[in-house]
């Protein structure tokens, strides 16, 4: 179907559905999501780890070593898992966007540069001598290795926000006549405020994730009766974290981001609340399908004044609808838009009233035998891997149609040499590869977690 | 300042290759020296605990490339796409395989995972040389500097070539040995019994496979763009590279007592360093040279970014340069020594 008659398939000047950039899009899209799937893990977890190799250090006692070591390995699946899907991502810049990188090359590349060189070189070291060096450090290094990989997966997670950032907010840049931007302040760059505010949200939800999985352990393993207290350790400090998390992640971050959108994308954040037309007192759409069309939310259920509210801190505030802007300006998967948006603040109502529940048993030292309460913990461990997910949609959906907000469109940048050939023809591969990735990595954590942190015991005492 | 930062990220790829050089050759060499399920746990805890590090100096490469050169990592990127996706393939088989077999208890997965560790060590050797070997002889730039090269044409150096022709298939030869040889002596020096024996003889057996490919090739460079003679004709102290590459070849001389292995295994290094900079200073100041007639040279002058980057720039690279050589010479030191032939040595 490579060559086809004109006329038959094409009318002219329309575009293909399948035309080089739209794969672009969809090359980049689908590669950073499955990337992002196993950092978002790693970066939680190392927190975690720190957590429990200070609570061993402390108390002296053996169980939470094992427990590190547990975590360890499945952190060290993960990690690897990341590394590998995140070496196409560096270069993929260059590959599928390449008057995007020679035009912003000078201002991008240098957040991510310094990740490579300030974080990736940290992590992967002593991560080494994590992993490797338990029977060669003392109890204190080797606690010191972990904190050391736990800092060098949170700078880089900075470094990478830094880059995303600048592009839905760019600062501090000039630009020349060829259009070549530059850095104007370093410092700037570097403490962007929607960096921070993204940073705070985005690192608060990896230690959602780390901690859902945490707990789902847990509590798999309180379901399934096993000896000892591990199920308990897991589910404890999974609980502790998430509540937490689960509550800054709606407030203080989520709320001072959507705010600060509001301001600096208003286009974006009136598609997703879904809302057509400027409103006084504009209400909050808690669910509904939006019709493009009609313009109009079908079957909304709303709750009025809300959104003025949430965004203003008053219910009379006019909120800006898509009405003001030109249609070419409107972010072009607008249903896309409003689901992802919505799917990532329902879960996280969820996630926070979940957490809370399990937060009081287990103060009121119940939390061990409600079964009842075990079950949806364990079967919740794959939402905030959805919510973080539908969370990017929302970021990088409403940066549309931009690439640089206000700077650069996305059709601007991608390469234009790269056929739309070519550009599938990776895109298949990457799905082939990356399902076989998923398959195994099934496997192995499964496996790992069935054979339960006793077995890791076993075989380090046997070495020693 | 555009001098400066070609040498900065000349340096980078160096590091990349001497480094994961090592780790790459011994895949490439794996299935051969490592035969029994303790010899090959031996090798793979040899490279264990800094492979990853290793693999890192080809993304601090890539980045410092980006930000210093935004036109040559948009070109060149963008250009060289298929084979780049390919290498990208072959990075993530490559590491889950090294990864995952430590995992898996089954001998049957395990094999499997040899296997494709060895393969796409090989295939990445070989990816390697042929991109090296692609820079040196040009690629067939346009009037607005990029191009989109096919995996092959006709096999011949000229004004349309393809990612394979005799010259870049010569240059994948070179990087294979060269790198399996890296990889040899580093086994020679960090492991002992059977393994260490066997990786010895091969040596032994790759050592004048390379010397006689060092040989075809510098003449090859020479008829595949003469320019690259132009700097050293100007520059006669350019011919220390060349010396370092003679000089790398006597000092590896395998098949010494043990005491030398470390002297033979810097001869590898000094080897693959001095060709590195023989390359670039064939090269210099040029970037990406051009073939044919539409496009222009992409040089230090017209791909460098802005003088602030680059002044910024060269504060947080020496900054982070420190503290990356610091891990490294702790994470070395610590697993210095051979690694036993039982697991409990660096064990997992
Ligand atoms: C566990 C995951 C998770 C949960 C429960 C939430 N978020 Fe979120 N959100 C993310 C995970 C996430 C994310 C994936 O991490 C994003 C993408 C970019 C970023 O910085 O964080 C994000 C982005 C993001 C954005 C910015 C979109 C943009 O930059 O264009 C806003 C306005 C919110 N979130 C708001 C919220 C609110 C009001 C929540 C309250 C319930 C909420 N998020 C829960
Ligand atoms: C890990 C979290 C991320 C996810 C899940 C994600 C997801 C996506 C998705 C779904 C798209 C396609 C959007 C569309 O075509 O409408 C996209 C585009 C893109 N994203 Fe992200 N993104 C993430 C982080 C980043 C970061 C950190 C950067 C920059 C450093 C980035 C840069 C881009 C670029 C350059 C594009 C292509 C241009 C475009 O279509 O806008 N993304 N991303
Ligand atoms: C365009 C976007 C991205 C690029 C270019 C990118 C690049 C990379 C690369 C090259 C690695 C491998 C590093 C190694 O060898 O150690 C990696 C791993 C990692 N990435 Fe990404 N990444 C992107 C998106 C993200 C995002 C959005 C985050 C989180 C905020 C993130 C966090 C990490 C972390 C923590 C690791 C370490 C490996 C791990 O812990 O699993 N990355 N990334």
């Amino acid at each position: 179907m490579i060559t086809s008659t004109p006329g038959k398939h094409h009318q002219n000047g329309a575009k293909h559905p399948m035309d080089a950039l739209t794969l672009h899009r969809i090359h980049f899209g689908f590669t950073i999501t499955y990337h992002y799937l196993f950092p978002q893990l790693t970066m939680g977890l190392a927190l975690l780890i720190v957590v429990l190799k200070t609570l061993a250090l402390k108390t002296g006692d053996e169980k939470y070593d094992v427990s590190a070591r547990f975590w360890a390995k499945i952190f060290a699946i993960n990690f690897v898992l990341g590394v590998v899907t995140g070496i196409p991502m560096e270069f993929q810049f260059g590959t599928n966007w390449s008057e995007f990188s020679r035009r912003t090359g000078g201002v991008i590349g240098m957040p991510l540069a310094m990740e490579g060189i300030f974080s990736f070189f940290l992590e992967s070291a002593f991560l080494g001598l994590f992993l490797f060096g338990e029977h060669r450090l003392s109890r204190r290094m080797h606690w010191l290795s972990a904190f050391l990989v736990f800092c060098g997966s949170w700078f880089s997670g900075f470094f990478i926000i830094v880059t995303n950032a600048w592009m839905q907010h760019p600062v501090s840049y000039t630009v020349n006549a060829q259009g070549v931007y530059e850095v104007a302040s370093f410092w700037a760059l570097l403490f962007n405020p929607w960096a921070i505010l993204e940073y705070a949200h985005n690192m608060c939800a990896a230690v959602v994730t780390a901690s859902f999985v945490m707990s789902a352990v847990g509590a798999l393993y309180l379901l399934q009766r096993r000896p000892g207290d591990y199920g308990r350790i897991f589910l404890k400090l999974g609980v502790v974290a998430g509540v937490i998390s689960c509550i800054l992640q709606i407030f203080p971050t989520g709320d001072l981001h959507g705010k600060y959108m509001a301001k600096h994308q208003p286009a974006a954040t009136a598609a997703m609340e879904g809302l057509f037309h400027s409103t006084k007192g504009a209400p909050i759409a808690i669910m509904g399908q939006p019709d493009y069309e009609t313009q109009t939310i079908d079957n909304p259920i709303a709750v009025n004044k809300v959104l003025s509210f949430l965004i203003y801190g008053t219910t009379s505030a006019e909120v800006t609808g898509l009405d003001h802007f030109p249609r070419d300006q409107w972010p072009s998967a607008l249903p896309l838009l409003f689901y992802a948006y919505h799917i990532m603040a329902g879960l996280g109502t969820y996630f926070a009233a979940l957490m809370a529940v399990a937060g009081f048993l287990l103060w009121r030292g119940k939390l061990f035998t409600a079964r009842w309460l075990l079950w949806p913990i364990l079967l919740s461990w794959p939402l905030p891997y959805i919510a973080t997910t539908a969370g990017w949609m929302t970021a990088e959906i409403g940066r549309q149609p931009w690439l640089v907000y206000g700077l650069i469109r996305t059709s601007a940048g991608s390469s234009t040499h790269v056929s739309a050939g070519n550009s599938l023809f990776t895109l298949l591969g990457f799905l082939g590869l990356y399902s076989l990735l998923s398959i195994l990595w099934i496997i192995l954590v499964y496996t790992h977690i069935q054979s339960g942190p006793n077995a890791t015991h076993h075989t380090e005492v046997t070495l020693a | 300042m555009g001098t400066l930062w070609f040498w900065i990220v000349a340096v980078m790829l160096t590091a990349y290759v001497v480094l994961d050089g090592f780790d790459l050759g011994v895949g490439a060499v794996y299935l051969f020296v490592a035969r029994t399920e303790e010899e090959r746990g031996q090798a793979l805890r040899a490279i264990g605990p800094v492979w990853d590090g290793n693999e890192v100096w080809l993304l601090a490469a890539g980045g410092t490339l980006f930000f210093a050169f935004p036109l040559l990592y948009a070109s060149a990127f963008s250009g060289f796409y298929l084979p780049l996706m390919m290498v990208l393939w072959l990075l993530v088989l490559r590491g889950i395989s090294i990864e995952l077999r430590s995992h898996s208890a089954d001998p049957l997965w395990r094999t499997f995972f040899d296997g494709l560790f060895a393969l796409a060590s090989i295939l990445l050797t070989i990816f390697f040389g042929a991109a090296l070997a692609n820079v040196i002889r040009g690629v067939p730039i346009g009037p607005d500097n990029y191009f989109f090269l096919p995996l092959w044409t006709n096999f011949r150096t000229g004004a349309s070539p393809g990612i394979l022709d005799w010259y870049t298939i010569l240059g994948a030869l070179m990087a294979l040995a060269g790198l399996a040889l890296h990889g040899c002596l580093y086994l020679a020096l960090k492991t002992e019994g059977h393994l260490e024996h066997r990786a010895l003889s091969t040596a032994l057996r790759l050592w004048p496979v390379v010397i006689v490919l060092t040989c075809l090739g510098i003449p090859a460079t020479i008829l595949a763009r003469p320019a690259s003679l132009a700097y050293y004709t100007h520059h006669p102290a350019a011919f220390l590279a060349p010396l370092g590459v003679i000089a790398g070849l006597a000092l590896m001389r395998p098949g010494l007592p043990a005491r030398s292995r470390f002297k033979s295994f810097l001869g590898s290094c000094l080897y693959l360093t001095s060709m590195m900079v023989g390359a670039c200073l064939g090269l210099f100041p040029v970037l990406l040279p051009a073939v044919g007639t539409t496009g222009h040279d992409l040089t230090i002058a017209s791909a460098i970014s802005g003088p602030h980057t680059l002044h910024v720039g060269l504060v947080w690279w020496s900054f982070g340069m420190l503290l990356a050589l610091m891990y490294f010479s702790i994470v070395y030191w610590l697993f210095r020594g051979k690694v036993s032939q039982h697991a409990e040595g660096y064990g997992h």
